[in-house]
């Protein structure tokens, strides 16, 4: 394979601008991570370990094995939304590795509000199961939850995508062969009560754990009966008695061995279709990606300098290379696994879009999983383009994108504005896997381009009128379009509200494509059935 | 020569043994009881016979089947090794009317040296001096008292028949004589069937300093030089080496001149010791040595005089019992250099040395002796195999030689410190603190430095948190190495921004130590430990950060990497010659308490109270049948689920239907 050379030079001045600003970026984010890693206030978190329990953190890494990855999904979910903090929406999630076997792990952060469901809880739990049907995860939850957050239950109960769903899909994975395992540790309360009992088997922890419809002060105010938490639906009673559990665990740590064993005798066997050749690492270092990637999203750069620092030994077989320049496509190898990458390197034109598509149904016809490396300002625009079916070749590509069987895992290296986003295979074309660098900006067209767009309406309007709108004004009326775009487009943001699965280091980029993509394999690749392309 | 030997023994003796017979060219019959149907000896010997359960009175003690097994064999001799019947004369009787070779001395010699007031008697007529002493048959305590007046305090009583150390006490002053000498009496008869003691003087500075005699049927005698055993705990050799440090040419003149003498006054044939207390409270004079006993077999450390003279005793042991001349003369013999045996042992020595059992897991001896030392490892041991609590706990005997005293102990030193046995307590630690102490070193030996010094050398240091950090690390499962392409293998420790810690616990005596393990970007490992209380007295576990060496990280090729082993439910990390073993606990096998759920016994079924075994209040043991419960016409035993003190109980002739509870736990105290 060709390897792909590289022309930046780590020496100049605008490199070591580059680097400092993205060194900060990255800085930024992994302190705000650190602030949701904490789960919640200081004093929540002493509650929690005084009754004995383990930290949430601490039972996940109990959970899985000793040095296996963790793909955390939704770390920044509900970041800055409830006016207070709630961390990681109140549940940490993602998949890791029990006893050789890649699980889905969805854990209730009981220090945060209780464990309760918001709004941005709920998505979060519907995404980790998504994630887990699509890509055929067993699903371990490790319950300690008060359930739906009162306050906010118009958000959370009555939709098809609200708390209802969490069981519904825990039943239809089930029925697709998608073990659901429960490890309740804490309460589980109400409509909670069916996460346990929806599972093919289920933990409980003594004195911890309890699990019923109607906790002690609901049974006082209906039947009048008085009853202790632990009478009414302590681990003895649901393992002895009601059978609504299994398992007996006598603390968490006890639980979390039991929850290992039951994932060893899964009889689970990850079996990969695909041809894989040994891993090599690439022969640039990653860390240079911080470099390259300039401060200004305008600014143009070669995406093959952040392939280089991706594929395995940096060697990357590019497929038409000389037509539609503007999007790189080609083959390279992640970490042994073969995969067709698809990159911006500028706006998209009809011939990019018609590369695009072709090489989509290259990768799907042999059965090759996708990255998408999406830094994209949108689709030209003009009469010569749109009189050239500008929108007729997108189409295309975006058919491709929809319809391909394919793992595919999306990275936004840049910009993710407008249809660009689509034929690059935004959240809605329902990548395996959506990751952010944080530089990264999403919104349905640039600031700018917004902000100026707004700004030409207003001022037919003002000049049809007879007015006059001097340039002044027209700053005065950009600024705030431009900085609701700022804000709104910014990676926390689109985290905050689930449009991706996470903000990365992109110097680690390759670590997660690779983890994403091995992760996308436990679900066998199926055969792909495209629509109709209009020529 | 024999064409075939049998060897009555085990352990590292009999491989011993059956190496120079094959060097020799005469096949080798075993004998093992059912504990060693799988151990080395009995692999290495040509043959091998089952001779009986464990217990030694129904293996290694039962000549008459170790006769059968060598009259079905073929075999034409019979090595007894040491210990055993190695230096019982009714069974080289019963060897000789079986038409059979002992290879050892003649059961008269056994005889004349078996009983010590006789054998003493036989040497002071033979002209070799002994300890002044009372060794007279009568016994009255007012008669042995005025003896031991007359010898003058301190004395020792010591059992005729005995050895080891059984029946003998030490008596400073003449207010506790009667005590000790009941004392001693006790013993005596529980360990030889025999009460009769000997009054003898209790030499102030003793050095115990034998000498290796070698007697021919054509009545040649000749010496090997001596050994010093003085390195003892209570009266068990620890190290012993040849020759003894600071001896005197004419010290030694003295001594193996009287040795020689010993052995022909008995004519005696074979290997044999005559071991001397030495008086050192003055240095080595010629004049301060008195015989102490002759034992009629090979010795234990006998490899330590191999290693001086370049001569092979078990080879001279079958040549002379073939009926050949002694190989060498006097003259022929020569001292070169100095050796030291270590017997290494499964035993606890912070414990009073209380003896060990195990299986041994982990099993290192070092490689080679340092460059200018030679080395050689008598042991009959492998990785896996069991120390039982049948037969002596000794696992091998490290012996070393070098040029000089100095070179010796250093090549022991290091030997010690590179040896590596997990599974089971072990002694490595006390034996390298034994040969560095400062007044072993300097060769100021004598039987009581072991008993002086036992707090140092028995004390071992707290781990330090490096130590801890490295078997936190190997608990944990993490740092091995990966050779899977799969990135979910491959990148370990992945997160997004920071590592997820997985806390690891460990025990480490009565302490639980917990750790956290975790992946750093570079692909380093850390450990950090937690400050916590012990429980106990010990001191507290360093707290701090770690960074250890694991075989699974990237790029740690220069690093020093930690001696481990992992084994069944535990960790062991070596440094120097001290083992550090930490307990990984498992969670799951917490198992039964998860039965005893509720506190209570409840009946499975309806039926009748028929029997009630235990009353409201009693303590129970797990599995102690409490009651019988009629149902269905069967009878069902309800027993104790777990240990514990009834609070309630069901009455005997009671009806109970399905879940009635028929005991009830007092509260349990959890942890």
């Amino acid at each position: 394979m060709p390897i792909l050379a590289s022309q930046i030079s780590p020496a100049s001045e605008t490199f070591r601008a580059n680097a400092e600003r993205m060194r900060a970026l990255v800085a930024d984010i992994a302190d705000k991570a650190a602030t949701v890693e904490r789960g919640g206030s200081e004093e929540a978190r002493e509650r929690h370990v005084s009754r004995g329990k383990l930290l949430p953190r601490e039972r996940l890494a109990q959970l899985l094995d000793s040095g296996s990855p963790f793909l955390e999904i939704g770390q920044f979910a509900a970041w800055s939304m409830y006016g207070e903090e709630i961390s990681s929406a109140g549940l940490i999630a993602g998949i890791g590795r029990v006893e050789g076997t890649e699980v889905m792990v969805v854990v209730n952060d009981a220090t945060v509000k209780g464990g309760t469901y918001y709004p941005l809880t709920v998505k979060k739990h519907l995404r980790a199961q998504e994630i887990a049907l699509q890509n055929n995860l067993p699903c371990v939850y490790l319950v300690d939850s008060g359930g739906a957050n009162l306050p906010n239950q118009d958000e959370v109960f009555p939709d098809r995508e609200h708390f209802g769903r969490i069981f519904y899909n825990q039943a239809n994975m089930s029925a697709s062969g998608i073990p659901q395992i429960a490890c309740v540790m804490g309460s589980c309360t109400a409509g909670g009560a069916y996460v346990p009992a929806m599972s093919d088997e289920t933990i409980m922890v003594r004195n911890q754990a309890t699990i019923f419809l109607g906790g002690p002060p609901l049974v006082k105010a209906a039947t009048g009966e008085d009853v202790s938490a632990e009478e009414l639906g302590g681990a003895d009673v649901h393992t002895r008695l009601s059978g609504v559990a299994d398992h007996y665990a006598l603390d968490d740590e006890h639980a979390l061995a039991i929850c290992r064993r039951i994932i060893r005798n899964l009889n689970r066997n990850k079996k990969v279709s695909l041809k894989l050749q040994k891993s090599i690492p690439p022969l640039h270092d990653p860390h240079e990606l911080y470099g390259i990637v300039p401060t200004d999203l305008r600014q143009p750069y070669d995406v093959r300098e952040v392939i280089a620092r991706v594929a395995d030994g940096s060697e990357f077989d590019e497929f038409k290379q000389n037509y539609g320049t503007t999007l790189v496509t080609g083959f390279a190898h992640l970490h042994g696994m073969p995969v067709g990458i698809i990159a911006n390197n500028g706006v998209l034109f009809s011939e990019s879009a018609l590369k695009g598509a072709h090489f989509i149904e290259l990768c799907c016809q042999r059965r090759i999983p996708l990255i998408f490396l999406q830094n994209i300002t949108g689709f030209m625009v003009g009469r010569k383009y749109e009189a050239g079916g500008i929108a007729k070749d997108g189409a295309k590509l975006v058919m491709a994108v929809a319809t391909a069987s394919v793992p595919k895992v999306t990275m936004i290296i840049g910009g993710s504005f407008g249809a660009g986003n689509y034929g690059m295979c935004g959240r809605a074309y329902s990548p395996r896997f959506l990751w952010m660098w944080p530089n990264a900006r999403i919104s349905v067209m640039g600031g700018e381009q917004a902000a100026t767009v707004l700004a030409v309406v207003k001022r037919e309007g003002i000049e049809r009128k007879g007015g006059e709108w001097s340039a002044e004004e027209e700053a005065k009326f950009k600024k705030p379009i431009l900085m609701k775009y700022e804000h709104e487009g910014h990676p926390l943001y689109s985290s905050a509200r689930l449009w991706d699965d996470g903000i990365i280091d992109p110097a680690r980029t390759r670590e997660v494509l690779a983890l994403s993509l091995s992760a996308a394999l436990n679900a066998e690749i199926e055969e792909t059935k495209f629509g109709v392309f209009r020529m | 020569m024999f064409a075939k030997i049998l060897i009555a023994n085990r352990g590292e003796i009999a491989c011993r043994v059956i190496r120079t017979a094959r060097k020799l060219g005469v096949r080798t019959v075993a004998v093992y009881s059912d504990a060693d149907a799988k151990s080395l000896h009995v692999e290495m010997a040509d043959e091998a016979v089952h001779i009986g359960a464990s217990p030694v009175g129904e293996s290694y003690l039962r000549g008459d089947k170790i006769i059968a097994a060598a009259k079905a064999t073929g075999a034409e001799a019979i090595h007894p090794g040491y210990g055993f019947l190695s230096e019982n004369p009714d069974f080289v009787d019963q060897v000789a009317a079986a038409g059979l070779v002992f290879i050892g001395p003649s059961a008269a010699s056994i005889r004349a040296m078996g009983l010590k007031d006789a054998a003493k008697r036989l040497m002071e007529k033979a002209g070799v001096p002994v300890v002044p002493g009372y060794h007279g048959e009568a016994q009255e305590i007012v008669l042995l008292a005025s003896k031991a007046r007359e010898i003058g305090y301190p004395v020792l009583i010591k059992a005729r028949a005995g050895g080891g150390g059984k029946g003998m006490r030490r008596v400073e002053h003449p207010d506790d004589f009667s005590e000790a000498l009941s004392g001693a009496r006790r013993e005596a008869k529980a360990a030889f069937g025999d009460d009769r003691v000997l009054v003898e003087k209790y030499v102030d500075k003793p050095r115990h300093i034998e000498v290796q005699v070698f007697g021919d049927i054509f009545g040649n005698a000749v010496h090997l030089y001596e050994r010093d055993c003085s390195a003892q705990r209570r009266h068990q050799k620890v190290i012993e080496e040849a020759p003894a440090p600071g001896m005197t040419p004419a010290l030694r003149k003295a001594m193996t001149e009287a040795a020689v003498k010993a052995a022909k006054a008995i004519h005696y044939c074979g290997a044999g010791t005559i071991e001397f207390i030495v008086d050192a409270s003055q240095g080595l004079k010629a004049d301060c040595f008195w015989f102490m006993e002759m034992n009629t077999r090979l010795q234990v450390e006998h490899p330590v005089t191999e290693m001086v003279t370049g001569i092979d005793l078990v080879e001279w042991q079958l040549k002379v019992a073939a009926g050949e001349k002694l190989p060498k003369t006097q003259s022929e013999i020569q001292l070169s250099g100095h050796a030291f045996e270590a017997r290494l042992y499964a035993e606890d020595a912070a414990k009073g040395f209380l003896p060990a059992t195990g299986t041994l897991h982990h099993l290192k001896f070092p490689d080679a002796a340092p460059e200018g030392a030679s080395m050689r490892i008598e042991t009959c041991v492998r990785a896996g195999d069991a120390i039982s609590p049948f037969y002596d706990p000794m696992i091998a005997k490290l012996v070393v030689h070098g040029k000089d005293r100095q070179t010796a102990l250093d090549a022991l030193g290091a030997a010690l410190s590179q040896t590596e046995i997990a599974g089971s307590t072990v002694n490595t630690a006390f034996l390298a603190a034994l040969a560095t102490d400062a007044d072993f070193a300097a060769g100021d030996v004598d039987t009581g430095l072991i008993g002086r010094h036992q707090e140092t050398l028995t004390s071992v240091p707290p781990p330090s948190g490096e130590i801890i950090a490295s078997a936190a690390l190997a608990a944990s499962g993490a740092g091995i190495p990966v050779l899977s392409n799969d990135p979910w293998s491959a990148l370990a420790g992945y997160a997004h921004f920071h590592a997820i810690a997985r806390r690891t616990r460990l025990r480490y005596g009565e302490d639980d130590i917990f750790a956290r393990v975790l992946v750093r970007p570079d692909g380093r490992f850390e450990v950090v430990l937690d400050q916590f209380s012990t429980g106990s007295t010990a001191p507290h576990p360093p707290a701090g950060t770690f960074s250890p060496y694991s075989d699974g990280e990237k790029g740690g090729a220069s690093r020093q990497r930690p001696r481990l082993a992992r084994w069944p439910g535990h960790v062991t990390v070596f440094e120097g010659a001290i083992g550090y073993s930490f307990a990984v606990p498992d969670p799951l096998a917490r198992a039964d308490e998860t039965a005893a759920a509720s506190g209570s016994l409840r009946a499975p079924m309806p039926g009748l109270v028929k029997l009630v075994r235990a009353a409201k209040g009693d303590a129970v043991i797990k599995g102690q049948p409490l009651l019988i419960l009629e149902a269905m016409k069967m009878e069902h035993m309800i027993s104790a689920p777990h240990d514990g003190v009834i609070a309630e109980i069901a009455a005997e002739g009671a009806q109970v239907t399905d879940g009635t509870v028929l005991v009830r736990f007092a509260e349990q105290v959890d942890g």
